[in-house]
């Protein structure tokens, strides 16, 4: 319970230190960079450093490659959607989700299982 | 424009906004990490490159447009609409330095210094990512240079 606890409190911080960057910069294209900062990455990849050692840390990182191409499908559609029609964001982003899981499982199962 | 940084946003952004970063922050690791511990770390590093708060930052962007054309009492839907489009192209750049983040660590963690190898991603995606940034802007002036040249025969 505390490691999770550690983990939620350490990803909320790197999370948020990320966020503020990308509100501090301009132009907003540059700003978007953070906006897939590896801050979840770095915060649990430290942790899991120190728990389970190199080798599990390199097998996660193996399958980041394929949430990586997963998440490059996504803020993609989520740039095109927004652009051409002018919806909202909470709906494209929070349903352009489902996309991620799809292209990421579907990576992870094809290339990496 | 040129890349700067303006301080005047933190004051913009409310308390609960930041809150709500936190929040998902912390509970994409703490899941993350969860998954890792029942499904194994080939499914749980999936989620390390989760859009964890994308919905919520752009959400905050579209947001902050609408205030701002608000304030001069103008609809802001379009222009909104085209900030949170312009954060996720960059966004989209950013995640090809995230793959490179994770290929430095999966490639060199076994045999070198962790803590060094975890540095020199972070590194590599910070400089991949600028530059990517900068052949694709320079790439859009020269397209628009390249649209208002007048044609000859």
């Amino acid at each position: 319970m505390s490691e999770i606890l550690l983990r939620f409190l350490i990803g909320g911080a790197v999370v948020s230190a990320f966020a503020l960057l990308g509100d501090l910069f301009k132009p907003k294209s540059f700003a978007g960079l953070f906006g897939s900062a590896p801050s979840v990455a770095l915060a649990t990849l430290s942790l899991t450093l120190s728990a389970e050692g190199a080798r599990y840390v390199a097998t996660e990182a193996r399958s980041m490659e394929a949430g990586a191409i997963a998440f490059f499908i996504y803020a993609s559609v989520v740039s095109w959607v927004t652009m051409h029609y002018k919806w909202r964001a909470l709906p494209v982003t929070a349903s352009s989700i489902l996309l991620w899981f799809g292209v990421a499982f579907g990576l992870w199962r094809v290339c990496l299982q | 424009m040129k890349i700067h940084v303006e301080l005047n946003v933190v004051q913009q952004t409310k308390w609960y906004e930041y809150a709500l970063r936190f929040l998902f922050g912390g509970l994409i690791t703490a899941t993350a990490g969860i998954i890792a511990k029942k499904f194994g770390p080939e499914i749980g590093g999936l989620f390390l490159a989760f859009p964890a708060i994308f919905p919520a930052s752009a959400t905050l962007i579209e947001k902050h447009e609408k205030e701002k054309k608000a304030r001069r009492q103008l609809n802001g839907t379009k222009r909104a609409a085209h900030a949170v489009s312009v954060a996720a192209a960059g966004a989209s750049i950013g995640t090809i330095g995230l793959a490179a983040f994770a290929l430095v660590i999966w490639k060199t963690i076994p045999n070198h210094s962790p803590w060094l190898v975890l540095m020199g991603a972070s590194l590599v995606w910070g400089t991949l990512s600028m530059l990517l940034w900068q052949v694709r802007k320079r790439f859009a002036l020269y397209r628009r240079r390249i649209r208002r040249a007048p044609v000859r025969d």
